[in-house]
């Protein structure tokens, strides 16, 4: 049937246009899917450089390298380029690519809105990114942006930060509708709702949370815009406003935020175990249950994050059972991911050992998230190194490391050529080593008191400093070589079977490697 | 598969880059006039980009639509190509659902926490020891700090203007139904006259409403720097208003294509979208009615 449909396809339609005019004017969910991983990877080597100009300074106590203010670009930029640059436009990407192909849908379903979704963000970025050289610099107030940081003391580019979020914003609502109504409407015949993979799953969920907060997202910002531009008075006191009043606004979108950088990675670590344990996902139903209720309970958590800015005794106990809460759906997850592992049999390619060093290390990030939880040990937490280490903890093994495990999965769908196993194995050990070695330090320096955001500290903290410094130079140079993997992937090599891993199920692994141009353009028959 | 309909997927597009381009420009221009003018620069450049943004927005707006509206009108969609606009557009009213809620979450929270806490309530009394002898009440007319934020001497009261829009707005949207109802029996005349109706209703809307701003503005002192009472009026209702102009456009442009002849009874979704739209900006401001007027 695959086979048909792909040959099917190249009757009717040509292959792509010639030049950068492929680029600029496609519709294709191909072409869109690579520019959005070219995109992101782009912005996490600038994302990551900032992070090394963070950990160079931090390398050893007193001030060395940048001025304070530079140090506060640093986190600032660092933080919100990762998340807005690098991880959502890797899921949006890997959503482009994959989800038509895993439904059987000729495309997405509005395609010339999925090229402006992708083209908006290199407009937002080169917006944001502009702002370090304006006068007084980029944003310094911490990716978070509370007020009265960004509004009051805010330097003058925040106003091109907030349109900046605003385009951002547009984009990802798109990408969102966009996913939606693919799901729901483009489906092969016969691919009901609970035969869908679970990373179309995830990302059909992930996508109601993006609609529904990123209007919040842009909601926050302009009434920054207005107290800053117009005397508007939403969070400043002196009108009656109040700052905590951002705090709460920006985290009803902030933290289902969290959980749309993870989902999409959830889904994907749930087709990869299973493809290389060669089981079936162990509790599928449950996984889509659990998805759901992990989406729901996002957002009644927002609050956990302001334990100490006063917020009354009913609702940080409130918030603090409701994130508790959350745990057992995540349990449900892991549980079934080792489940399907448990007596499968196992080899452990470049995909697995991402999957499983997710499994263990997001856990990790999981605990230290309960740990944050509880309230009354909040206090001595909050705002140490301790929630750098939790956040880092599950965005890096967690999103990051699914987008890898994901991107050497379908690497051979995409080039038609299988990576270099040997390469990638290094990369993933080098990764796994420098990444825990940056991180996992950064526990002890926030127990032991160790504030966030700051670019001097005290002499006690130093050698966990320069232990985690070394750690992330390594694991930065490190994504040097997954760049050379893929380029090298995307130029020959081994030539990929329509389905080179034995185990993998689904409808992306029936068409050829790599995926015609144009797939299922009269849908295949899911039985 | 042979009753199948291809799911038309056009070649190449060129609107998508040139929206980004305008949409760029016209949000760097944006900025720019923001910026200068707090910095007491001259902003004429600035304008001039944004103008350019502006203008580049509107011919991509033309363009964008005006081939989808040539590619429906050749029967080049299918009835799956027609849900994939209904989820597309229920899902886009959907977030502007979620932008205006939070708007109303920062006017609940100003209201029920804010205020009072300031005021000295609560066991976040402590507030009060900023301004002390700050009486809180709502609507806020004596502000914590009127040297900064100068009071309204009074806000709109609900059973004037706003009455008279709720009314105008809940009866726009029974004459657009009535007006859907004659599209789908392929009443011409009967759908045109309802169309109409709507919008000289929706006109009327944004007439009361800009004369309700002059008031506020000129006899008032309720500003957008009055205060946070100032601040989630003219939020909430202005960007209502900046909606129902919007909403007021589509039906205009939908009056124009239906004079030229555009629908049929059973393919109009250009038009139902503009009606759903409507509806949601009917149900925006009751919202707004009860929850910045009335209460």
């Amino acid at each position: 049937m695959s086979a048909v449909a792909g040959t099917h396809a190249q009757d009717h339609h040509h292959g792509p246009a010639s030049g950068i005019s492929r680029w600029l004017l496609t519709t294709n969910h191909k072409d869109i899917g690579s520019m959005y991983l070219i995109f992101s990877f782009t912005m996490f080597l600038l994302g990551g450089t900032m992070a090394m100009v963070i950990r160079a300074e931090l390398f050893q106590p007193g001030l060395q390298i940048v001025q304070p203010e530079f140090f506060n670009q640093m986190t600032t930029m660092h933080g919100l380029i990762m998340v807005f640059g690098a991880v959502m436009p890797a899921f949006v990407g890997l959503a482009n690519w994959m989800i038509p192909l895993m439904i059987g849908a000729p495309d997405m379903a509005l395609p010339r809105m999925n090229n402006w979704s992708f083209w908006l963000l290199p407009c937002a970025f080169l917006i944001l990114v502009s702002t370090l050289f304006m006068e007084g610099g980029a944003p310094n107030f911490g990716w978070t942006f509370y007020a009265p940081l960004s509004t009051t003391y805010g330097p003058p580019s925040t106003t091109f930060f907030i349109f900046a979020i605003h385009i951002m914003g547009v984009s990802s609502i798109m990408g969102a509708i966009n996913v939606i109504a693919t799901v729901l409407n483009m489906r092969a015949p016969g691919m009901t709702l609970m035969k869908m993979p679970m990373f179309v799953w995830t990302w059909l969920i992930t996508a109601f949370l993006l609609i529904a907060v990123m209007p919040v997202l842009a909601g926050v910002v302009t009434m920054m815009l207005m107290d800053i531009n117009f005397g508007t008075s939403f969070f400043n006191a002196a009108g009656g406003g109040d700052p905590v009043l951002f705090q709460h606004v920006f985290w009803f979108f902030g933290h289902p935020e969290v959980y749309i950088m993870i989902l999409p990675a959830f889904g994907a670590i749930s087709q990869i175990i299973p493809a290389f344990s060669r089981k079936r996902l162990f509790g599928y139903a449950f996984m889509v249950y659990a998805t759901g209720a992990i989406a729901l309970l996002s957002f009644l958590v927002w609050a956990h994050h302001m334990f100490t800015v006063g917020v009354p005794l009913a609702g940080q106990l409130f918030f603090m059972y409701a994130t508790l809460l959350i745990a057992v759906p995540t349990g449900v997850k892991v549980f079934n991911w080792v489940a399907t592992m448990f007596r499968g049999s196992l080899t452990l390619e470049a995909p697995m050992l991402f999957a499983i060093a997710f499994v263990i290390l997001f856990s990790i990030g999981g605990f230290s998230g309960l740990m944050l939880a509880i309230a009354p040990a909040d206090f001595q937490y909050h705002d140490t190194y301790f929630v750098v280490a939790h956040f880092h903890y599950v965005l890096v093994p967690g999103a990051i490391f699914g987008i890898f495990a994901s991107a050497y999965f379908w690497l051979p769908k995409w080039t038609g050529y299988m990576y270099d196993e040997t390469l990638a194995k290094t990369h993933f050990w080098l990764s796994f080593v420098g990444m825990n070695l940056a991180f996992f330090p950064m526990h002890f320096l926030g127990l032991a008191g160790m504030p966030r955001r700051i670019p001097d500290y005290a002499l006690q903290f130093a050698d966990f400093n320069m232990v985690s410094s070394i750690g992330a130079f390594m694991f930065g140079a490190t994504q040097l070589l997954f760049l050379l993997i893929v380029v090298k992937c995307a130029r020959g090599g081994v030539k990929a079977p329509a389905k080179p891993w034995e185990g993998a199920e689904g409808l992306e692994w029936e068409v050829p490697s790599p995926a015609p141009y144009h797939t299922f353009t009269t849908p295949p028959d899911v039985k | 598969m042979a009753d199948y309909q291809n799911y038309y997927v056009p070649e190449q597009s060129k609107w998508p880059i040139i929206a980004t381009v305008g949409l760029g420009v016209m949000l760097y221009g944006a900025a720019s006039i923001m910026v200068d003018s707090n910095q007491g620069d001259s902003t004429g450049n600035a304008w001039m980009i944004f103008w350019a943004g502006v203008l580049v927005m509107i011919y991509m707006l033309f363009g964008w639509f005006g081939s989808v509206i040539k590619e429906s009108r050749s029967g080049l969609y299918s009835p799956q190509m027609d849900r994939s606009f209904r989820w597309g557009m229920s899902w886009f009213i959907f977030s502007e659902v979620m932008f205006f809620a939070a708007f109303f979450g920062a006017l609940f929270y100003a209201r029920v926490f804010a205020v009072p806490w300031l005021g000295g309530e609560g066991d976040r009394g402590s507030s009060n020891m900023l301004w002390e002898g700050f009486q809180a009440t709502w609507p806020l007319i004596n502000n914590p700090d009127p040297e900064a934020y100068p009071a309204p001497e009074s806000v709109i009261g609900p059973w004037g203007l706003p009455l008279i829009n709720t009314i105008l707005l809940v009866t726009s949207s029974f004459t657009i139904t009535v007006a859907h109802h004659a599209i789908k029996a392929d009443n011409r005349k009967k759908l045109k006259i309802w169309l109409a109706a709507t919008i000289a209703l929706a006109l009327v809307f944004l007439f009361f409403q800009a004369e309700e701003y002059m008031h506020a503005y000129q006899d008032l002192n309720l500003t957008l720097q009055s205060g946070i009472y100032g601040s989630t009026f003219f939020m909430l209702t202005g960007f209502h208003g900046f909606h129902v102009m919007l909403g007021t456009l589509m039906l205009i442009i939908m009056f124009i294509r239906i004079q030229k002849g555009h629908f049929t009874a059973d393919s109009h979704f250009g038009f139902e979208a503009t009606s759903w739209y409507w509806h949601f900006v009917d149900v925006v401001w009751l919202g707004l009615f009860v929850f910045v007027y009335v209460i």
